[in-house]
């Protein structure tokens, strides 16, 4: 991590997302559904626009008496989805930047990930335009107030040939060919931030942007309630002649414009255009270390396929055979997405710890941390072991601190992402008595840094996913907490509780072998 | 499938989320200027006379010129900067030498202030100088505004309406 603020930042949302957790199912935790939640406010407010839009007039006087109208005369419909526009919109730019600030404090940001931090940055930028644009529209107090302020400021850039804040000097001078140019905005803007999203989603595989129905259904039901609670309301006519005086901003897309409006337009710009400069190198601040990506190995490559189907960044595709083996397919991995997270290598059918180390060479491989060192680290781990119930923990650099359970008979094996573990490996620790029991531990199951690790793992291990964990495997003998990196208390039960299980489960007399067991069943 | 123990948590936290939407929307309120006070806000666009003036060609000049760009005048580009005076109850609030824009001087100069003055009865003059001319003025205005708590005046400046307008 790179920043100071980014772990405080980090642990904020951990213990927002754990107290979400309580009352919402992990697949709703709102925290896990952010962008999919940007999406749906999206589309509430395409929708609730498109119906107001119907009623607005565009003109000095027109525009007003027609938002009175869709308010008043038609509040039942027209005046709830003018509320409802409004508060989706408030909402968008609440899990916009919700979303853009875990990203940032989970580290999701750099590395591969640039190019949907930096195409987030337009759209950010690209959905204030268009909220500060509908509040113009209007034209009531805060809406003369905006169109001051935006123009003036953008006077400071003395790019235009007169400043265009003359148009509001006056009532006379004020024509209505402003809210057409502004409906104009208003409209092509959230359009140009859609294209933009599309790129922003470009190489995330399987984005999530449909949050879950009864997420969706809470989340709408609330903005529903609200807009009959709480309707939004005009302000009063613009009157040029007047100072607005006392304007109700809306702190979500106006907070800036009491500094705007006070502030020297220099001051203002150099921070605005500081501010984006940041929010666009942040990736490079410092340059990562990039590990080395993944590699193939044909010799053990029979294209199947699974590598593909579990890499969460888009990095592998399957081509043409290329060495003439008798398979259709084979793994290409594109260096440029991948993060070395090793779930293509845990996802291998050929990455079976039983087979001697000189074979164990997968179809595809992270070359930091192969398959074979981590049987090397297995293997250490287990020999180093002392006592009668021998745990082994694994996890993952995200999740949960593994030091502190360490102990003689306690051993803890890294992994670059839990999911790197083929299920085999946990097989093998227990068949050959390295270990009496196993730990699974990793990120939360709502957030996991590499996306699909945690999901990947569980369904490997209920065998509803390739590689599946073989049935022989004493489920008793295996423990799962995804818990996050607050989560080491937990794991510290887990363990000593687990430990005590595997004691009891020593004393009990050994199930004798699978030979003999078969022979009694037989003979009954 | 979440207990209604959850669904009363979930409720709370949709209830709380949106309070605070609703709240946030339209408040704290701003003032931009206290509510005693009102604005005097100065704005004009305007451009002053040539640097050099304009002169009639000769003959030979003219002859001289490729057909097509034959002309009676000819006219420097550059323009003099002018002179903004703007003062209220005897004390002067504004005094600049506006400068012409564009690269080559030639444009018209701008000016954008806004003043927030006490509201009541005030005695405003605007001055303006757009020619060589070394002392006084070519246009000025002078006249007792009442500004109302709030008012915005805009004092504007249009040639075609003989100077300054008070709006």
């Amino acid at each position: 991590m790179s920043f100071g603020i980014m772990t405080p930042l980090r642990r904020a949302f951990d213990v927002a997302e754990i107290a979400l957790g309580r009352v919402f199912p992990p697949a709703w935790n709102p925290l896990a559904n952010l962008g999919a939640l940007g999406f749906f406010f999206y589309w509430v407010i395409t929708v609730s626009g498109i119906y107001v839009y119907i009623f607005f007039d565009t003109g000095v006087t027109n525009a007003y008496a027609s938002v009175e109208y869709i308010t008043n005369d038609q509040w039942y419909a027209a005046g709830v989805m003018r509320s409802l526009h409004r508060y989706a919109s408030d909402a968008l730019i609440v899990v916009m930047l919700a979303h853009m600030l875990r990203e940032f404090a989970m580290g999701r940001y750099r590395g591969v990930r640039w190019f949907s931090w930096v195409t987030g940055v337009p759209v950010l930028v690209l959905v204030y335009i268009a909220g500060i644009s509908g509040y113009w529209l209007v034209w009531d107090r805060l809406a003369q107030f905006v169109a001051i302020v935006t123009t003036e400021w953008l006077d400071a850039l003395a790019i235009f040939a007169e400043p265009i804040a003359r148009n509001f000097l006056s009532p006379e001078l004020l024509e209505s060919r402003f809210f057409t140019l502004m409906i104009f905005m208003h409209i092509a803007v959230p359009l140009i931030a859609l294209g933009v999203l599309w790129l922003h989603l470009a190489r995330v595989t399987r984005p999530n942007i449909n949050p879950p129905r009864g997420l969706a259904l809470g989340a709408f039901g609330s903005m529903l309630v609200l807009s009959l609670v709480w309707p939004a309301v005009s302000q009063g006519p613009a009157d040029l002649a007047r100072v607005p005086g006392a304007v109700g901003l809306d702190w979500f897309y106006l907070p800036l414009y009491p500094l705007i409006a006070t502030w020297p337009g220099k001051v203002t710009w150099g921070a605005g255009f500081a501010l984006l400069a940041i929010m666009v190198a942040v990736p490079w601040l410092p340059p990562l270390r990039k590990p080395r990506p993944a590699v193939i190995d044909l010799d053990n490559c029979n294209g199947c396929g699974r590598c593909l189907a579990d890499c969460p960044y888009d990095a592998i595709s399957m081509v043409v055979r290329s060495d003439g083996k008798p398979f259709e397919r084979q793994a290409v991995v594109d260096a440029s997405y991948c993060v070395s997270c090793g779930i293509c290598a845990g996802a291998c059918p050929t990455s079976m710890p039983f087979r001697r180390l000189s074979d164990l060479s997968p179809g595809i491989d992270v070359p930091d941390l192969s398959m074979a060192a981590i049987r090397t680290d297995v293997e250490r781990v287990g020999a180093e072991l002392a006592g009668p119930a021998r745990i082994m923990v694994f996890g993952c650099g995200e999740g949960v601190d593994l030091g502190p359970v360490k102990s003689d008979s306690v051993g803890i094996v890294r992994l670059n992402c839990i999911a790197q573990l083929p299920p085999a490996f946990i097989d093998y620790v227990l068949s050959r008595k390295l270990a009496e029991g196993v730990v699974l531990t990793g990120c939360t199951d709502v957030t996991c840094y590499h996306r699909y690790g945690v999901k990947w793992t569980k369904e490997r291990l209920a065998g509803e996913r390739d590689p599946y964990l073989r049935a022989r495997v004493p489920r008793q003998r295996l423990r799962t907490l995804w818990a996050g990196p607050l989560g080491g208390g937990e794991l510290a039960r887990l363990v000593e509780d687990f430990s005590g299980e595997l004691a009891a489960l020593a004393e009990q007399p050994a199930p004798p072998p699978r030979s003999q067991r078969r022979t009694e069943a037989a003979d009954a | 499938m979440p207990s209604l123990a959850q669904y009363a948590g979930q409720a709370v936290v949709f209830a709380v989320v949106a309070a605070a939407t609703g709240y946030l929307a339209a408040n704290p309120i701003w003032r931009e200027i206290p509510a005693d006070m009102a604005q005097i806000k100065l704005s004009l666009v305007h451009g002053a006379v040539r640097v050099e003036d304009c002169r009639r060609l000769t003959y030979e000049e003219i002859t001289r010129l490729p057909p097509s760009e034959r002309r009676a005048n000819t006219c420097k580009r550059e323009r003099i900067a002018i002179q903004v005076e703007l003062s209220v109850d005897g004390t002067m609030i504004y005094a600049e030498t506006l400068q012409p824009g564009g690269l080559s001087r030639d444009g018209p100069a701008q000016a954008y202030r806004k003043f927030v003055v006490p509201a009541g009865v005030h005695h405003i003059v605007a001055r303006l100088r757009d020619s060589k001319r070394n002392e006084g003025y070519d246009y000025e205005k002078a006249e007792d505004v009442m500004l109302a708590p709030g008012r915005n005046l805009a004092v504007d400046f249009k040639t075609d309406a003989g100077g300054f307008l008070f709006r």
